[in-house]
């Protein structure tokens, strides 16, 4: 079976836990302001990579991944939900954890397949208000908070996470916000605020794609954490 | 045996007091360590003022210009400088390379014009005495050249051949400097005047005769060693009696290596296990403690970190930051199962919290799946806040070396006092690729070197001519490298035999010739580049091929893609295939690596443009590199591709230099730490060699760049070795900033 693939990266510390092999693939439904990968938006018919050649490459970094996993991201991941579930089958056969990256915006049987076979999920929610959130990425709070519901209902292991931007989501207000909206789901392990940062200038630039934050400093490390300190204290975790 | 029974008190007895045997002695009677660094203890005040009079001698050294003074009228050797101090009152282990601290000596035993030029370097003129003393007087250098063949001379020049220790001491040496500590030098002394004596017994052939006339001058040495110790009022003829005199015996060993000597890398060696023998018997006996034990390795460090050679300019454009690799391996396992960490593993380490980080020793982690845990952490929690640590595979180097080797310079192995080596530099790969495009023409000098071949007139470079003719140059060229190599070495054994280091290894020592191939991902990117692109080769007016239209993409090294990955693992093999065919001096071993040290710059400068689309004079990656920032799918998947070099082919080490930015490592410190375990278990599971490790921001290297004197401990590894970053040139700095930094995604 083939899938669109973005790319490959073969050490992630930071989507999941320990070390892990991160896979992009193509395609999203959100145009979040703050997106790092931009080059994953569009689908090209030059990336279609066979389920089987990818498991292997994948297979390769075993030695490293076999106490940490694989994470599936993108793009959407949800939107190459029956590519993802064929290639899992095989990384499954190895015992490797796998997670995937989603905002939660698609829902379908293909993905209720893979959410049955995955361990982790690492749920986006964008914005904690659906005014902000149409307006920020284009989709839809409500849609993410159903999916949240489902996860909830499976017993799914879940990571929320919430890109912080400056001057758009990062008051005390907000946060408050977001561990209203989380606090009901016990399927939901951790919620890991994460800073904007500014590194995908670059791409923006040689896609020749206006960069909607281009004006926008990175996040503070040290406010990052004290909102993270505050949110973790609110919802327990 | 002789009677040592005060000196060998309360060790379990075996082997080793029969005859010479210091891995025996440190298997009957070494305690494996496998819990935490809980234990360590900070600097003493007697420490830290040693450290501060060394500080301020660095920065006098910084100051002017990397040299704080030149001794132009004595010739560098054990007993030519009287005993000399940094700070008398607070020195627990004695001992100065020169006259004065960081004072350089010279040493013009490899060449006479290396030592003049290098004094002139620095402003000074070598004295009358000394220029009119070897006027009359054949060095290493003058012997080679009275040999060396046009060919010879033409591929040093062209540099396909660099870096040649023709004009200094070869270095990579090892002397089993502990035998002097556990047995004293008289004992050694009459262990070799026996073994001449059974050498007398054979028949003089001309191998015999060298040998016996090589044990006399071993013998004259060891006898200086100890008028050396004398001059500082320590009589080492018998062995030592606790942890302190140990220390000191090894050191003054070591130091009389380097005061005769100017090797290129000079290890210490595997000292640690032996050390703590010492140090827990005393500790056992109420006599130490830990804070002692610390400040005795604190200071034994302090010493070796004042170790200095003279060198020239373009020595320094070859091996930048005037590196000594005073390599110590730490760490291992025993063929037993047991650990061969200790305490004192963790000791040496921790100098570089006590002492700051810093370049040298060259402290090199010999990992093993199975070193304790907590072990692995900290060596990770070191590298991360030091970068001054590399690792080599214990459990890879183990199955040729056993458990009682170490490491010469940056990745060669050699069993301490059994095996040495005949250091050979390093080949250019790339530009005996384009010498086989050009029919043996050489591209920058326009100088046939090669046998003569047209030069390729393809449109588009077929794959299967450039490879055949890359082999008949690799085979015509392994006969050449040999040949040189057996040049120097004999000049070497002859006008600048290590007379101390030698002595301090069994006379039937094995020998193994190191051969070197530099620009690896470059020649491995350049066949993908003919066999998976097309490559149209652009003549210029001397009718020769010096630039290449690259129409397509093609898979690159260091991506985990066997296409590529298995070109560059086939160059290696066939390159060591074709050197074996050609006997070497002495009846050396042949071994290769894939290392540069920083002299992957000047290589790439004197080297044209290639087939991957480098530009000409554009540095190479450093030893096994990857091509910088031709790495598309992360950090792993390039460890993968240098994985898979075969180190059977390279058993001289293949050097991989990692550098990655803290956030891309974890979250926190110790999801850094356990994941730098994890990737270092994954990469060695898969019978990788080396690895330098660097967790710092490219920010942090730019910011250095412009502010020196912001940043004088700021240690970074290179190839193979760790380097103040400041001593680098700056051409050297901005290679390293242009790296590859793994970073999140």
């Amino acid at each position: 079976m083939k899938g669109h693939i973005h790319s490959l990266q073969s050490l992630g510390t930071v989507d999941g836990p320990g070390v892990r092999a991160v896979v992009f693939t193509e395609g999203c439904p959100l145009r979040c302001v703050y997106c790092h990968n931009p080059d994953t938006w569009q689908r090209s018919e030059n990336d279609l990579a066979e389920h089987t050649e990818l498991a292997e490459k994948i297979l390769r970094l075993y030695p490293y991944i076999k106490d940490g996993g694989v994470t599936f991201s993108g793009g959407e991941p949800c939107l190459e939900a029956d590519f993802i579930l064929e290639v899992v089958k095989i990384l499954k056969n190895r015992g490797l954890h796998i997670a995937i990256d989603t905002c939660g915006e698609v829902y379908n049987a293909s993905v209720e397949r893979l959410l049955a076979e995955i361990d982790l999920v690492l749920l986006d929610i964008k914005m904690t208000d659906e005014e902000s959130y149409k307006k920020y990425t284009g989709g839809s709070l409500q849609r993410a908070t159903e999916f949240l519901g489902r996860l909830d209902e499976m017993g799914k292991d879940t990571w929320v996470r919430h890109v912080v931007v400056p001057g758009i989501n990062d008051t005390a207000e907000d946060i408050e916000r977001l561990a209203e909206l989380v606090r009901p789901y016990r399927c939901v392990k951790r919620a890991e605020l994460l800073p904007f940062k500014t590194l995908c200038r670059e791409k923006y630039k040689t896609l020749g794609i206006p960069f909607a934050l281009e004006d926008t400093p990175p996040m503070s490390e040290s406010i990052l954490h004290e909102l993270q300190a505050m949110l973790d204290e609110k919802l327990s975790l | 045996m002789k009677d040592f029974a005060k000196e060998w008190e309360n060790f379990r007895e075996g082997a080793w007091c029969e005859g010479i045997n210091v891995r025996d002695f440190i298997q009957k009677n070494y305690r494996p360590y496998i819990s935490g660094a809980e234990f360590l203890c900070g600097p003493t005040d007697r420490t830290k003022r040693l450290m501060g009079a060394l500080e301020e001698k660095l920065r006098e050294e910084r100051e002017k210009g990397g040299v704080v003074s030149v001794d132009t009228r004595t010739v560098s050797s054990l007993t030519s400088y009287p005993a000399a101090y940094l700070k008398r009152e607070d020195e627990l282990i004695v001992g100065l390379q020169t006259g004065a601290p960081l004072e350089r000596g010279v040493n013009p035993f490899g060449g006479i014009r290396m030592a003049r030029s290098a004094c002139r370097a620095y402003g000074y003129e070598l004295s009358e005495e000394i220029e009119r003393e070897f006027f009359y007087r054949t060095t290493h250098n003058d012997g080679v050249f009275r040999v060396y063949t046009d060919s010879m001379r033409a591929m040093r020049h062209t540099g396909i051949l660099t870096g040649l220790p023709d004009a200094y001491g070869r270095g990579r040496i090892i002397g089993d400097y502990r035998r002097v500590a556990l047995y004293g030098v008289d004992y050694l002394i009459e262990q070799k005047k026996q073994d001449k004596v059974n050498l007398g017994k054979q028949r003089m052939t001309e191998e015999n005769i060298r040998l016996s006339e090589e044990l006399y001058k071993q013998i004259s040495f060891l006898e200086k060693l100890k008028e050396m110790a004398a001059l500082y009022g320590i009589d080492i003829s018998r062995p030592a009696n606790n942890a302190k005199e140990a220390i000191q015996w090894l050191y003054f060993a070591y130091l009389a290596a380097n005061k005769e000597q100017n090797g290129a890398a000079m290890s210490l060696g595997r000292v640690g296990t032996f050390i703590d023998i010492y140090l827990e018997r005393d500790i056992r006996r109420g006599i130490l403690d830990e804070q002692g034990a610390q400040e005795l390795i604190d200071q034994f460090v302090i010493k070796l970190r004042m170790i200095r050679h003279l060198r020239t300019p373009e020595y320094n454009e070859l091996f930048g930051g005037d590196p000594m690799w005073i390599t110590e391996a730490v760490g291992g396992m025993g063929k037993d199962g047991r650990t061969l960490v200790t305490k004192t593993a963790y000791r040496f380490l921790n100098t570089l919290y006590n002492l700051s980080p810093a370049p040298e020793p060259n402290l090199t982690v010999l990992w093993s799946n199975d070193l304790p845990e907590p072990f692995k952490r900290f060596c990770a929690k070191v590298s991360i806040d030091t970068d001054s640590i590399q690792y080599e595979n214990d459990d890879l180097m183990r199955r040729s070396y056993g458990d009682d080797y170490a490491i010469a310079c940056c990745v060669s192995a050699m069993k301490i006092g059994k095996q040495m080596q005949f250091f050979g530099a390093r080949c250019n790969l790339p530009k005996v690729l384009l010498l086989a495009l050009n029919g043996g023409r050489e591209e920058k000098y326009d100088m046939q070197i090669g046998p003569a071949m047209p030069v390729m007139d393809d449109d588009v470079l077929d794959y299967d001519e450039v490879r055949r003719r890359l082999d008949y140059y690799m085979s015509w060229l392994a006969g050449e490298y040999v040949d040189t190599m057996n040049v120097i070495h004999f000049m070497h054994d002859k006008y600048a035999y290590e007379k101390t280091q030698l002595a301090l290894h069994d006379t039937d020592v094995e020998r193994l010739m190191a051969f070197g191939a530099a620009g690896l991902s470059v020649i491995a990117d350049s066949l993908s580049a003919i066999k998976y692109a097309s490559v149209h080769p652009i003549r210029d007016e001397r009718g020769l091929i010096s630039g290449f239209d690259v129409e397509g993409d093609f898979p690159k090294f260091g991506n985990d893609d066997d296409r590529v990955d298995s070109i560059a693992k086939e160059i290696l093999d066939r390159f060591i295939t074709e050197l074996r065919k050609n006997p070497t001096y002495r009846g050396a071993i042949h071994t290769l690596s894939v290392l540069t040290i920083t002299s992957n710059v000047v290589y790439g400068k004197k080297t044209g443009s290639t087939p991957d689309g480098r530009a000409a004079g554009e540095p190479f990656a450093p030893g096994a590199n990857p091509m910088h920032n031709r790495e598309k799918c992360g950090a792993l998947a390039s460890l993968n591709s240098v994985a898979k070099l075969s180190y059977d082919s390279c058993r001289d080490g293949i050097s991989n230099t990692f550098s990655i930015v803290p956030a891309a490592l974890g979250k926190n410190d110790e999801e850094r730490q356990e994941n730098l375990v994890t990737i270092l278990d994954g990469y060695f599971a898969q019978d990788a060699h080396h690895i330098n490790v660097n967790v710092l921001d490219r920010q942090k290297l730019v910011d250095a760049m412009e502010n020196p004197e912001l940043y004088p401990n700021l240690t970074i590894r290179v190839s193979g070795y760790a380097v103040n970053f400041h001593k680098l040139s700056k051409e050297q700095q901005r290679e390293v900033i242009s790296r590859t930094f793994h970073e999140t995604v």
